[in-house]
């Protein structure tokens, strides 16, 4: 026989049920509350304040370099600071230190897992540090003894409880933020391994990270599969802005070189500009006939140009202030996955899924 | 972690965020572009990939030097 459904049962469901959509509705007024405040201060597009500016001239960037080695796709690189070393990593397992003036290979380390994500040369050129499906973040000491074997040398220094997106160090060889498909970010310690901050707030997988230019403060930028770009306080743990225009997943952000806006890559095809003081999106970079997802951005030294590296094999390089594309680059024989302007800002590397990376001047 | 997170979870975190969100000082675009534009016009003379740099000064032009077989 079946008893019918106790009054304290049938209660405990209808709370659970109310408060979810009680939620909702409260989460929607909330958001429409923040868009009329943001609009108050819509009173320009950037590209209007920018129409007396002069247009830019004609571009010629070519590939001056390629970088040959590696054995799969490239997924990430990063400059080191003395402007002419970059140390890459691959699906292979491989991570790879170049000279990019000659395109000499410095160091190799075989990673224990495939896919490695990420990579960061730390400030003082002496380590990087790489991880990706081993949802470590891993620091290798480099040593000018080209026999030693660097692997023997590894130290593990972040966990998370899945795959590694990015990471990078602080403005110092003894700290490093890393962002994870387990939706957080977190901030270590490289000597002690210890976990220093960790940054909730995204609802689905972190896949990129950018800090603040030095300047500026202890902030960072991340953006996520859930198509938010947060922008975080690193002393205390708390997101204080956050923007969701995209449509979908945010590759890759970038803070601008005066540390008061950045730019986001996704896979909805545009690259777009967040202005924080006015603590909304001011630009946005798209067209028409660009259908593929955007996987890396970076600005050049001024902050004049945005450098945009696409699914489909090309860089697009667009006019900051009037939103118009300068120029398109190709060369790649697959996917550009990951770009980035040299410290001194002189060139930039791009890293592809066709195993190899150029250098473009 | 996000992914061990229920959705009215979820939904409580964005909640809390929200809550602080609204009442973030902000500034008008008009002044913030302009500052920005102003930035850029200060640095555009010295970017190196928008005024070009002479090949001799550039490590990644020209020869990047080889062997000379004699």
């Amino acid at each position: 026989m079946r008893s019918p459904p106790t009054p304290e049962m049938a209660t405990q469901e209808v709370p659970l049920n109310e408060t979810l959509a009680h939620l909702k509705t409260e989460s929607e007024t909330l958001k429409s509350k923040l868009e009329e405040e943001r609009a108050k201060l819509h009173d320009v597009e950037l590209h209007q304040v920018a129409e007396k500016v002069e247009g830019l001239g004609q571009f010629v960037m070519k590939t001056r370099r390629t970088l040959k080695g590696h054995g799969n796709k490239v997924l990430c690189m990063d400059w080191c600071k003395d402007k002419r070393r970059i140390v890459s990593s691959s699906q292979d397992g491989k991570v790879i230190v170049w000279d990019a003036f000659t395109t000499n290979k410095e160091h190799a380390v075989t990673m224990p897992c495939t896919w490695v994500m990420a990579c960061a040369y730390a400030p003082s050129g002496c380590a990087v540090a790489c991880g990706g499906l081993d949802n470590k973040c891993s620091v290798y000491p480099l040593s000018l003894d080209k026999n030693e074997n660097l692997a023997a040398k590894k130290k593990s220094v972040a966990m998370h409880t899945n795959y590694l997106s990015a990471c990078s160090f602080t403005n110092s060889d003894m700290q490093i933020l890393t962002s994870s498909g387990d939706g957080t970010c977190a901030l270590w310690d490289v000597e002690s391994g210890q976990l220093l901050q960790s940054f909730h707030g995204h609802a689905a997988d972190v896949l990129c990270l950018d800090l603040a230019p030095s300047e500026t403060g202890n902030t960072f930028v991340s953006g996520g599969c859930d198509k938010k770009a947060n922008v975080w306080d690193m002393r205390s743990g708390q997101c204080i802005q956050s923007f969701e225009t995209h449509e979908s997943d945010i590759n890759s952000v970038r803070y601008y070189p005066s540390g008061d806006a950045f730019a986001s890559g996704s896979d909805d095809a545009t690259c777009r500009l967040y202005d924080l003081r006015a603590d909304r999106e001011v630009a946005i970079y798209s067209k028409d006939s660009i259908i593929f997802g955007v996987s890396s951005v970076d600005f050049s030294l001024s902050g004049r140009l945005l450098f945009g590296g696409y699914n489909d094999y090309t860089i697009n390089v667009w006019d900051v202030l009037k939103g118009t594309r300068v120029s398109i680059l190709f060369g790649h024989e697959n996917r550009v996955s990951t770009l980035r302007v040299s410290p001194d800002g002189t060139a930039f590397c791009t890293g592809s899924w066709d195993h190899t990376l150029r250098i473009w001047a | 972690m996000a992914r061990d997170m229920s959705d009215k979870e979820i939904l409580k975190m964005e909640l809390d965020q929200l809550k602080k969100e609204v009442s973030t000082p902000r500034t008008p675009v008009n002044a913030n572009c302009t500052d920005t534009i102003a930035f850029v016009e200060g640095l555009a003379p010295n970017d190196p990939l928008i005024k070009g740099v002479p090949d001799d000064k550039n490590p990644y032009k020209g020869d990047k030097g080889g062997c000379i077989i004699t």
